[in-house]
């Protein structure tokens, strides 16, 4: 068994109004170092070691997990007991 | 003229959508269950209604545009078949690849929901016939994720191709070109953030969607009428 | 094998763990006489839900005895999820008002969310489509960071979930006291409709019919929130969080329509929702109403989690869940309906003879007590009530008369108070149209919504000026009913009944008792005069925060009210220029609890203002028989701010303007709050027939198209404020508090 880590961010250059909205709330709570903040979307799929796990995570972020014209897509695989 | 609304988990502008072509236009609609065992080509327009499909749980219109009955939409679009997308509707076919783009969080990240001033920017489609050119209209938005985007090169395509439907007067969230509604390159396939089928009726406020609806009953009319 | 986890029967004695669970020694004691025996863990955790003041009104009871609940057009009282009222042509409206104030204190996204969602299934539980909600929330002062924040979140948590579910949220009100700064009040109101054949009961009848568990699986959360609810919020309430649930409003749409589908299959018996203490009161319920017994096995219940007792199966309040019996043999064709939404449901239990609520868990009874006791029999408390010494010293003061400088000056002012300001910032945010039937949008007096396929609408608000109540219990109690019914009045309907949301402090306390006694009092004598019966209604005691501090007593009013014919429907905006203004009563010079003297002094004392319910009555029968007649161009009550401020309200949506002359002493005449009047517009042409027929309205000037707001008295002006000014104050209020940074 596998536990996939998958991590969803937008495009750069693509708008993010919640990244905003906490980096404007960061900067009201006096953290001015912070230079910029993007949220994005973490998902844990758990698959069984069957076929080749890279090649089916990847279809799925490119199917469903990821809209591809605003969202870029990374992840980790670890084994799980 | 026979209509279907196509209706998905969460669905819930449907029967408002169904209404508006019965009792407001005076067309046969039947509302279709996404799992119906149905045949779309029985129908002459396809309607995909707003609401929360799947909850948005993922993206708006994400999960929606992943499910079986897809196909026969995407098939009907490519044969010419007019198909509405409003508000999740709209988001299920950005999400499905039927319209270019995709959908964000409005601007400032509250819902909204209120009558928008909107453009008629394309009065010769098939959907838009029956407004003047430039157009002054008035419909309700009712969205939190309506913000438009799409790339630079696809916005100067849309622009060349005419396929900017609708724009708003004053830009309520944020959408690339003030984008409300786009078509798809054949002028078949319309998906717009405002709803027509909430302004069908005086008594709600006017009736600037009706002439959406009846801009497709009468070029269905032109077209394949003289068949039926 | 029950939980290791779980103490024996005597440990819980022995260590009173039972007053943790929020049972006292005499309860304790009463629930050992019923059982003759020592209740176990799980059974003392069922008595101490269903005990609770949430559930079964133990302290409340007595108060809401006095209650009018019967009229002709009553279908159904209060007892059922929620109240049934006849509209005519077979079909029925269905309404209740629910608070969630405690949730929403501590996690107030998910708080008024589910406060939604209950509110829901209460309404759709009955067969009932829901076609509207409404609330009634009340915050502290937004200048401090943790209510804006608690504001914001809890408008965001409504929004998030009416929106979804496809329910317009159309109405309903908004005020902000200091009262209310540790304490918010979440108070949701659901209007349903219905066809009188398909009424639904919660009843468990039919002794071998099938129990079965419908929606989301049980988790953990909400583990004595209806305990929770009946506390005072402390510094730990904070760290309590786990007890506040989490919503899905996608289930619950999916519910609705399911719901909504199989009551019209006859194998159905009985429905009820899964609302405060789960499982346990649902079950419980059904079966104590039909006077039958119920027995299930834990181990069919859907769970979410791993490894839960059936303590903690029965104190789950899980969201989105509903319980169903329905005839034996015949569950597969419920389940095909629900499994048509990707819903599952399971038989977890059957209908008894013997009167007994049983539990199994591991094939292993673990509970077994009377179901009337747990449903029926919780103990009454007749609490002491005492005059509150604020009240006889406000009482004993002289009538307090603000003095103000400038008209002008003041009126903008007003109109910038948070509880008077536009609410578009919070209404912009629901979903007010969709099932395309929202006549009247949020703003006006009370929303309109038309029932589809008839010439009827149905008016709604919900209303409370609580500042009266607490001045003055009985009278404000009066009041908040009588406002209501103007409400529905001026947008052309005529009041059917309410349902009541009842807020207040802690029971316990002689003073607040005497709050409750008192402003029931008032509204029941209200609801009398009025014709409007309460018929379903909710009570949150408790709402105390750190330190004590009790909130403003606020019995919240929902009503609704019925236009006979759409012709009829009369906002309260002036329609045209030349159009001449009336208004219907007299001021005194009342200012006791009025935004001008809280406006002026940061603090309300001194009297109420007085209600006459004949003189109520009569002028609002007077504009029901002029909106019939077809001779009013609009019609709105004048409440907070007084007639300056209703007038200014009147012009904002068409941006006219006005030419009103005033007479008698300025501060009265233009910001009093003396009740039972109106403003109302006549076209020039009905202006004679509507003298005729309201003989006692005084004409006070007329509409004007020049966009300005102009009041003369004795041939000067007075105030000239062009319309545009005073609306971009009124709108601006409230965004600007939300945005300034603390």
């Amino acid at each position: 068994m596998h536990k996939v880590k998958v991590y969803i961010t937008l495009k750069e250059g693509v708008l993010d109004p919640q990244g905003k909205a906490v980096q404007n709330s960061l900067h009201a709570l006096e953290y001015d170092n912070v230079a910029d903040v993007r949220v994005g979307k973490y998902m844990e799929v758990l698959l069984n070691d069957e076929g080749n796990l890279d090649a089916q995570v990847d279809e799925m972020c490119d199917r469903l997990l990821a809209n591809p014209v605003i969202e870029d897509y990374s992840y980790m695989i670890e084994e799980v007991s | 003229m026979k209509f279907a609304v196509l209706v998905f988990p969460g669905s819930n502008c449907d029967r408002d959508m169904y209404f508006a072509v019965k009792d407001s236009l005076g067309e046969e609609a039947e509302l279709v269950w996404y799992q119906d065992d149905v045949d779309l080509t029985d129908y002459d327009a396809l309607l995909l209604p707003g609401g929360f499909s799947y909850g948005d749980y993922l993206r708006s219109g994400a999960i929606a545009s992943t499910s079986g009955i897809l196909r026969q939409i995407i098939k009907a679009a490519d044969e010419g078949k007019p198909v509405l997308g409003v508000c999740n509707g709209f988001q299920v076919l950005l999400e499905a690849g039927l319209l270019p783009g995709a959908m964000l969080p409005n601007r400032d990240l509250k819902f909204m929901c209120h009558f928008e001033e909107l453009v008629v920017e394309n009065n010769q489609s098939m959907f838009t016939r029956q407004y003047a050119p430039n157009e002054r209209i008035s419909l309700p938005i009712a969205h939190g994720d309506g913000n438009y985007f799409c790339d630079e090169a696809t916005y100067e395509r849309l622009q060349a191709n005419q396929q900017i439907a609708f724009t708003y007067a004053a830009n309520p969230n944020g959408s690339v070109g003030d984008i409300a509604g786009i078509l798809n390159e054949q002028g078949n396939v319309l998906g717009m953030m405002p709803h027509p089928e909430r302004a069908v009726e005086q008594l709600l406020g006017n009736e600037d969607g009706l002439r959406l609806f009846q801009s497709i009953v009468t070029y269905w009319r032109d077209h394949y009428a003289i068949n039926a | 094998m029950p939980s290791t986890l779980e103490v024996n029967p005597e440990k819980i004695e022995e260590n009173r763990l039972y007053a943790e669970m929020g049972l006292s020694d005499q309860e304790y004691d009463s629930i050992k006489t019923i059982l003759s025996r020592r209740p176990n863990y799980t059974e003392v955790g069922l008595f101490s839900v269903m005990w609770s003041e949430h559930c079964s009104y133990k302290n409340s009871k007595p108060v809401l005895s006095k209650f009018p609940t019967e009229a002709a057009h009553v279908l159904q009282g209060p007892g059922e999820g929620a109240g049934v009222i006849d509209i005519g042509d077979e079909q029925a409206v269905v309404f209740k008002i629910e608070s969630h104030n405690h949730p929403s204190a501590v996690e107030p996204y998910q708080g008024a969310a589910t406060g939604v969602g209950g509110i829901l299934r209460d309404v759709f539980s009955m067969g009932a489509r829901p076609i509207a909600l409404l609330n009634s929330l009340r915050f502290g002062s937004l200048k401090h960071p943790r209510v804006k924040y608690l504001f914001e979140e809890v408008v965001h948590g409504i929004a998030g979930y009416g929106n979804c579910v496809g329910v317009p949220t159309v109405g309903g009100e908004v005020q902000f006291d200091d009262a209310y700064a540790g304490n918010p009040l979440v108070n949701a109101m659901c209007v349903g409709l219905i066809n009188h054949q398909d009424i639904q009961k919660g009843i468990a009848s039919g002794v071998g019919n099938t129990v079965m568990y419908v929606g989301a699986k049980t988790g953990r959360d909400g583990i004595h929130g209806a305990t929770f609810a009946s506390e005072e919020l402390t510094e730990e309430s904070e760290s309590k969080r786990p007890s506040v649930q989490v919503g899905d409003p996608f289930m619950e749409k999916l519910l609705i329509e399911a719901c909504l589908e199989v009551i019209h299959h006859d194998a159905l018996v009985g429905i009820q929702d899964m609302g405060a203490a789960g499982l346990t009161s649902s079950a419980s319920e059904m079966a104590s109403k039909a006077g039958t017994g119920m027995e299930m096995n834990l181990d069919l219940v859907p769970q979410r989690e791993r490894g839960m007792t059936g303590y903690e199966m029965m104190l789950s309040e899980s969201q989105e869940r509903m319980l169903l019996v329905v005839e034996t043999g015949r569950e597969q064709e419920i389940a095909d309906i629900f499994d048509k939404y990707d819903l599952e449901a399971v038989a977890v239990g059957h209908v008894t003879e013997e009167r007994q609520f049983r539990l199994r868990h591991h094939d292993v009874v673990i509970a077994d007590v009377p179901v009337d006791a747990l449903a029926e029999d919780a103990p009454v408390y007749h609490q002491p009530s005492q005059v509150p010494a604020y009240f006889t010293e406000n009482q004993e003061r002289d009538p307090y008369y603000p003095v103000i400088d400038d008209l002008s000056e003041t009126l903008h002012a007003l109109l910038k108070q948070p509880t008077i300001a536009s609410k578009e910032w919070v209404y912009d945010q629901y979903d007010s149209m969709v099932q395309t039937n929202t006549v009247v949008t949020p703003g006006s007096d009370a929303a309109v919504l038309r029932v589809r396929g008839t010439g009827k609408a149905l008016a709604m608000t919900t209303d409370c000026n609580s500042r009266y109540i607490y001045l003055d219990p009985e009278t404000g109690g009066k009041i908040a009913v009588a406002e209501a019914a103007r409400n529905i009045v001026c947008s052309g309907g005529k009041p059917l009944g309410i349902t009541d949301g009842l807020n207040f402090g802690s029971p316990e306390n002689p003073e607040i008792y005497w709050q409750m006694e008192k402003s029931v009092d008032g509204m029941s004598e209200a609801c009398r005069t009025l014709n409007t019966p309460v018929i379903s209604g909710n009570v949150s005691l408790y709402n105390e925060a750190h330190g004590g501090q009790a909130i403003y007593p606020t019995p919240v009013v929902g009503m609704v009210g019925l236009i006979e014919d759409l012709e009829h429907i009369t906002r309260s905006d002036f329609q045209e220029p030349g159009d001449v203004i009336f208004l219907l009563g007299d001021a005194r010079p009342e200012f006791g609890g009025s935004e001008l003297q809280g406006l002026l002094e940061g603090q309300h004392f001194g009297q109420a203002p007085e209600l006459d319910l004949e003189t109520e009555l009569a002028r609002q029968q007077a504009v029901q028989q002029a909106i019939a007649a077809g001779l009013l161009q609009s019609a709105h009550d004048v409440a907070e701010g007084g007639l300056a401020v209703a007038l200014a309200e009147s012009m904002f949506t068409n941006g006219l303007g006005c030419e009103v002359d005033v007479d008698g002493d300025l501060t009265t005449e233009l910001f009093s709050e003396t009740q039972s009047r109106f403003v109302v517009s006549v076209a020039q042409e009905n202006v004679a027939a509507f003298e005729t027929m309201v003989p006692e309205a005084k004409q006070i000037g007329t509409v004007t198209d020049s966009g300005v707001y102009t009041l003369t008295s004795s041939g000067r002006t007075i105030v000239e404020e062009p319309t545009t000014s005073l609306r971009d104050t009124w709108k601006g209020a409230i965004p600007c508090l939300v945005k300034s940074k603390a």
